[in-house]
């Protein structure tokens, strides 16, 4: 019997270092896989369903609630749909400082992802405590970097986790000028931690594991997409949030309660990476010449580049919300009315982990009729399972289990699935036969 | 203090948005100091996993809404020396609870396609309505200074204490205009439990009752003002079922503006 043949299972009770719960089967039969499943099986929280029935200025407070880590991402899309179902026009003050306060969760998500989930797998180490034994300069950076993002939430939306500052048009207050000057400088202090963070992450050995995959990303006239701009794939594509539906499709696999999503019948990828390969010539120059010079080549068909992704645009972060804070004034008034009409909102912006759609069907009186959130872990599940299928066989299937189960691990964590938000994680169960 | 002696703490997460735990991974480089001071046994999201072995303090975050939900925490009541339930979802249920009052098997339905496969209870409950919880640290989320004092208290051996204000008081203390008073905002200011720093009131806005319930909370004067403003029977109703939803006195609040639901 040789090593691919024997019948082996493995039962790893919690993945670490994801957020939420899930599990792996993998079926071995003489040395082919014949069966890949990642199940996700975060309790549903029907958060579709409950907002049924809340007004409109009720959304951002409750859809926040989805996920912790990336709360912006959710009030912010769900204003600007309803902004332009409403036909309302924020203030360029608004927008700036919507996009600002975007930046600082992509610096407090991809920091937190960076140090505490993902870097500790290439040291081998179990954990960022353990690596700061190794490394403490480079986990502390990263500590840093990560409580600074969580300090523009904090400035801007008056609290880090679940902002309470963010209104259907606009804000609710302006933050004071001295907090955002003092805090600019801050920022701008912060870029050198932050090109020295992609120096080391572009550093770090990462296997090469090219892949053939579809990126999905928004693309926007002129600047790096994180709030607004178009949908577009890596095939061409390019659709305004309304004809989403259109193009990708959803459906639900008994194994998960995430849904899959799909584009044209196919998996395809959304996040930093798929963000970097569509927008890299959105980069600013003095980024682009750092990348030149660390040797990380844009589009990358190496899902492993994740984190060096998630480095880069640790950098774009900050010197972006440093661009859009300087010159900071107080407004006339931090948000402007809002006249509720009957209709369906659709939006969509870049939340760290990639796209996030919502749709909703409003009544007359501002009320939510139904409602569809298409977060990006689901839309990466099929993905996941489709890059896992082939990082194994590159990988070697004849590794011991404890090596596979890592490497898969690995995989996964590429895509820093918040399970919270679809959806928990990793039971692998390896069966060979 | 060495190794030996080092407070073993785990973290455990149910049905929830993680935003609790961010308490402590929010942290910045304090949480290499607090990772110094406690052995962290089991913390999946940080990395150590180990979700059966003794500690002393066991953090649970997130609502019970599976059967397995309900046997996992009983494993976490016998492992545990002290059990604090962190965050809205396991006070009170969270906001996943505005479910109770619903039909789920429907909503399963017309949300997936396959409902036979989805295992959830019917109920989204807190973590006192399986076992004996110790402590509970209110706040949607949980904030970082109320975790570490809880944590200090426990470790000098003291019993946490628990703010009783109401976000009111607060925000009297910190001199901010009443918006219910001089903007005719509804506000739940007035019912809330304090510890968030009176944010929402501080921007202008309505406080949406993130720390639940305070004590002696006379929610039956609030539904009489909040008629006066105008609201009608649902939008009272929809006031009380945000984020505490389950809480006792929220709920009693609610079903008493007898609105149905959506």
């Amino acid at each position: 019997m040789t090593e691919t043949t024997r019948s082996v299972e493995i039962h790893v009770p919690v993945l670490a270092r994801v957020e939420g719960e899930g599990a792996l089967d993998l079926v071995i039969e003489n040395g082919n896989i014949t069966r890949l499943r990642l199940r996700i099986f975060e309790p549903p929280r029907f958060f579709e369903k409950f907002l049924e029935g809340h007004h409109y200025s009720e959304i951002p407070d409750l859809v926040a609630r989805i996920c912790g880590i990336c709360p912006v991402a959710y009030q912010v899309t769900a204003a600007q749909a309803l902004e332009q179902l409403y036909g309302v026009e924020l203030t360029p003050w608004a927008r700036a400082l919507r996009r600002a306060l975007y930046c600082g969760e992509w610096l407090q998500s991809h920091s937190l992802h960076v140090h505490l989930l993902a870097a500790p797998d290439y040291f081998g180490c179990n954990s960022a405590i353990e690596l700061a034994q190794i490394a403490p300069d480079v986990v502390r950076r990263g500590l840093r970097l990560q409580a600074l993002g969580n300090e523009l939430m904090d400035l801007i939306g008056t609290r880090s986790v679940h902002p309470v500052g963010v209104r259907v048009g606009g804000f609710h207050a302006a933050p004071p000028v001295a907090r955002v000057r003092e805090l600019r400088v801050r920022l701008l202090t912060a870029l050198s931690e932050a090109e020295a963070l992609v120096r080391w992450a572009a550093a770090i050995p990462l296997p090469p594991d090219e892949q053939a995959f579809v990126s999905v990303a928004m693309r926007h006239a002129h600047d790096y997409a994180i709030e607004a701009g178009d949908i577009a794939a890596s095939d061409g594509l390019q659709i305004g949030a309304d004809a989403y539906d259109a193009h990708f499709a959803e459906r639900h696999e008994p194994h998960s309660t995430a849904l899959y999503s799909s584009y044209r019948g196919q998996p395809y990828l959304v996040g930093p990476l798929a963000r970097l390969n569509l927008n890299h010539d959105r980069l600013p120059s003095q980024l682009c010449s750092l990348l030149v010079e660390t040797g990380f080549a844009l589009p990358s068909r190496n899902v492993f580049h994740s984190l060096v992704a998630r480095a880069v645009e640790i950098w774009l972060a900050l010197d972006e919300a440093a661009r859009l804070l300087a010159d900071y004034t107080l407004p006339d008034a931090p948000w402007v009315p809002v006249e509720p009409r009957a209709g369906v909102a659709t939006g969509c912006t870049e939340a760290p982990r990639g796209l996030l759609w919502h749709r909703y069907q409003m009544d007359a009186d501002g009320r939510v009729v139904n409602a569809r959130i298409v977060p990006p872990t689901s839309q990466n599940q099929a993905r996941i399972e489709a890059d896992l299928q082939q990082s194994l066989l590159a990988f070697g299937l004849d590794r011991p289990d404890e090596a596979l189960r890592l490497h898969c691990e690995k995989v996964i964590r590429n895509y820093d699935p918040c399970i919270s938000c679809a959806t928990h994680f990793l039971r692998l169960n390896v069966e060979r036969t | 203090m060495d190794g030996e002696n080092k407070p073993r703490v785990a973290v455990h997460k149910f049905s929830s948005c993680d935003g609790c735990q961010l308490a402590l991974l929010n942290l910045g480089e304090d949480l290499l100091t607090l990772a110094a001071r406690v052995e962290l046994v089991h913390f999946a999201e940080a990395g150590p996993t180990n979700p059966d072995a003794w500690v002393d303090v066991a953090f649970v975050e997130g609502s019970m809404s599976t059967p397995e939900d309900i046997e996992r925490i009983r494993r976490i009541r016998e492992q545990s020396r002290v059990l604090i339930a962190i965050g809205a979802c396991a006070v009170s249920g969270g906001i996943q609870g505005l479910r109770n009052q619903a039909d789920g098997a429907a909503w399963i339905a017309q949300l997936y396609e396959h409902p036979g496969a989805i295992a959830s209870l019917a109920q989204s409950t807190p973590v006192s309505a399986h076992v004996k919880v110790d402590f509970e640290l209110y706040g949607c989320p949980v904030d970082s200074a109320q975790m570490l004092a809880a944590v200090n208290a426990l470790l000098l051996g003291a019993v946490p204490r628990a703010s009783t204000d109401k976000v009111c008081t607060e925000c009297k203390r910190q001199g901010h205009p009443c918006v219910m008073v001089s903007r005719g905002i509804a506000c739940l200011g007035p019912v809330t439990r304090s510890g968030c720093g009176a944010l929402c009131p501080s921007l202008g806005r309505d406080c949406y009752g993130c720390y639940g319930p305070a004590e002696n909370a006379n929610t039956d004067a609030l539904t009489a003002q909040f008629a006066r403003l105008g609201l009608d029977a649902t939008a009272i109703r929809q006031r009380f079922q945000g984020i505490n939803s389950q809480a006792p006195v929220f709920l009693a609040a609610a079903q008493r503006t007898g609105a149905g639901h959506d």
